[in-house]
């Protein structure tokens, strides 16, 4: 199991492969909290910024970012070998291949159990319930997307307190099959949970969890490598689950809790539902201010369509959504009861989060001061275009940049013409400064570009 | 530092920016968020009541290491009784813009709960003048 703690170590996902990356401004100008920036040519993360939310994955022209994974073969390193799928796994597939197949075939991956990670949700609503009681803050915000919570972590620190304490769906079903599989006879030893993910977020939660001390699941799968393993496996053995019943215990609501709307059906009271990370940086923002009315509720995820959209995901997130719908209405399981013997409330809800403020200059006020009133001179003379190309994704970002000592006034390609002009940088620092931020021999001919003569050769 | 801010009285589609541009200066300077809160809501409150009763008005905010000083100045019709006006409930507002839901009569005592001090002067048919003060919580984190 994961024991690394936040207050050690942020693990991220979300790696850069150097060899690939073209240097481009694509992940940069669409990273919700600012953590990109070229140097040598290469977008590099700013680990204390990033929050695994995807949008640079989703961005990048040239898959130059990677979602880090464990290794596959690591799941034999256990006796019981337990996958534990949401429900979006199932709905990326086409309409006639079975749920039933796709279990079957991810058990000839070699799983000994597939459990799916919306059975528990029972949990969940009665959680909630009482979390309301416990919790006067208002709106109470879902924790289920991770994402969202270290948004909330890094930009939104006062709205901490919103965070419902409740564990996610991931966290409640992985604790309650492993202890279900302890109550069976198994030893804890021999049991490895593996949770396969829709994006990248969820591998952060689970390699450095937040809010609790360990994550239950022992490894993370890539939902692309598990989609393309499973269609493999149907194609040679199209029959696969073709007679048998649509396994699982999860009910209606589990299967569409991790679509948008899906975790304020049953919710009382007034509860607003927004996907897509820039909508709910907005709607933050609004929160922060006070500037709505009461709101009981609010499911907040970072992904347009919540986790059909995830980044990992190979179906087309609306058709995924539309398979779940057609699922979930002609489904007729029983909902897995909460039983308080396996997990009690303590088991299902988390600790205290953390702030991780990432917008502070500086933790003394009067420096902070100081470095405010230079950032605010500096943007009497920065042009505010925005350009991206001192490989910062606002003036505003080279200006704190430069307060912090991490660039110069020179990055800036209009300021470099203005001080050339007065004779106070040489053409050639003026280039070189360029090629530090964007490589050697940047600027010369290159037809092999996207969109250039000889672009596929 | 000093910041200035020009509100329009009646563009309520802009009401709240002076709010947001002080809170994200607040985070910059490592404010605690539960201090920075209160400045940011009793702002806003000014700010909305600029742009609901008067014709213009200016915001004008000073920040040291100390304390943070808001000045909201604005040329309007003025408070009569300052004293009537602190009291929850009482409002101007007439029934139709109470079904609304605007006119509480909750901004002012709202301002006073979230500052450290707030004083208040008006000159009916010239303007409003309100001046808060909030000391800053030096262990942010």
């Amino acid at each position: 199991m994961h024991t690394k703690t936040e207050e050690t170590y942020f693990h991220h996902a979300l790696k850069v492969l150097d060899e690939v990356c073209i240097g481009c401004t694509h992940c940069m100008s669409v990273c919700p909290t600012g953590a990109i920036r070229i140097l040598d040519g290469r977008a590099q993360i700013k680990e204390g910024r990033c929050i695994d939310c995807g949008e640079c994955y989703k961005a990048c022209p040239v898959h130059a970012i990677i979602v880090e994974q464990d290794d596959f073969e690591e799941i034999l390193e256990y006796k019981v070998r337990v996958a534990l799928v949401p429900s979006v796994l199932i709905g990326q597939f086409p309409g006639k291949i079975p749920a039933s197949g796709i279990y079957s075939a991810t058990n000839e991956l070699g799983f000994t159990h597939v459990y799916e990670v919306e059975s528990t949700v029972g949990y969940i609503h009665s959680a909630y319930d009482n979390e309301k009681q416990k919790n006067k803050n208002r709106p109470l915000i879902s924790s289920f997307c991770p994402a969202v919570v270290r948004l909330i972590q890094v930009r939104f620190p006062s709205l901490i307190g919103n965070i419902i304490g409740v564990k996610p769906p991931i966290d409640i079903s992985a604790l309650y099959h492993r202890r279900q599989l302890q109550a069976e006879g198994y030893q804890d030893k021999d049991i490895g949970i593996f949770y396969v993910t829709p994006c990248a977020a969820k591998i952060a939660a689970v390699k450095s969890p937040v809010g609790e001390e360990r994550s239950p699941v022992d490894g993370v799968i890539n939902m692309k490598f598990m989609y393309n393993r499973i269609l493999q496996i149907l194609q040679k053995h199209p029959d696969l689950g073709q007679n048998a019943m649509d396994t699982g215990h999860v009910a209606a609501d589990g299967i569409l809790w991790c679509l948008t709307r899906g975790e304020i059906a049953g919710r009382n009271g007034r509860a607003l539902a927004i996907d897509g990370i820039h909508n709910v940086s907005e709607f933050l923002e609004k929160l922060e201010n006070e500037e709505t009315d009461r709101i009981d509720f609010l499911e907040l995820r970072a992904c347009d369509e919540s986790c059909a959209g995830g980044i990992l995901i190979s179906g087309n997130r609306f058709l995924t959504v539309e398979r779940l719908n057609k699922r979930a209405a002609g489904y007729r399981h029983q909902e897995l009861k909460p039983d308080w013997q396996i997990l009690n409330r303590e088991d299902i809800s988390l600790d205290t989060i953390r702030p991780r403020p990432m917008e502070r200059l500086d933790n003394d006020i009067s420096k902070a001061l100081a470095k405010m009133e230079r950032k605010r001179r500096l943007m009497c003379y920065l042009p505010a275009f925005d350009c991206g190309a001192c490989g910062a994704p606002t003036c505003q970002a080279l200006a704190e940049d430069i307060v912090q000592g991490h660039a110069q006034v020179s990055s800036c390609i209009f300021m470099q013409q203005m001080m050339v002009k007065t004779k106070t940088l040489s053409v050639e620092h003026a280039l070189a400064i360029t090629a530090k931020i964007w490589g050697e021999n940047r600027l010369d001919k290159d037809c092999s570009k996207s969109g250039a003569e000889d672009e596929n050769s | 530092m000093h910041l200035k801010y020009k509100i329009a009285g009646g563009d309520f589609s802009n009401a709240g920016n002076a709010a947001s541009s002080v809170k994200k200066i607040l985070k910059q300077l490592n404010i605690a968020p539960l201090t920075a809160k209160r400045i940011v809501v009793a702002l806003y409150e000014g700010e909305v009541n600029i742009v609901a009763h008067a014709w213009s008005g200016i915001i004008n905010v000073t920040i040291d290491s100390e304390r943070i000083a808001i000045v909201l100045d604005d040329a309007g019709p003025g408070i009569s009784d300052i004293e009537q006006a602190m009291q929850e409930g009482f409002s101007t507002a007439g029934p139709r813009v109470r079904e609304m839901g605007f006119g509480a009569g909750m901004g002012l005592p709202n301002m006073k709960k979230n500052t450290d001090s707030m004083t208040i002067s008006s000159v009916p048919g010239r303007g409003t003048k309100v001046e808060l003060v909030n000391y800053l919580d030096k262990n942010a984190y």
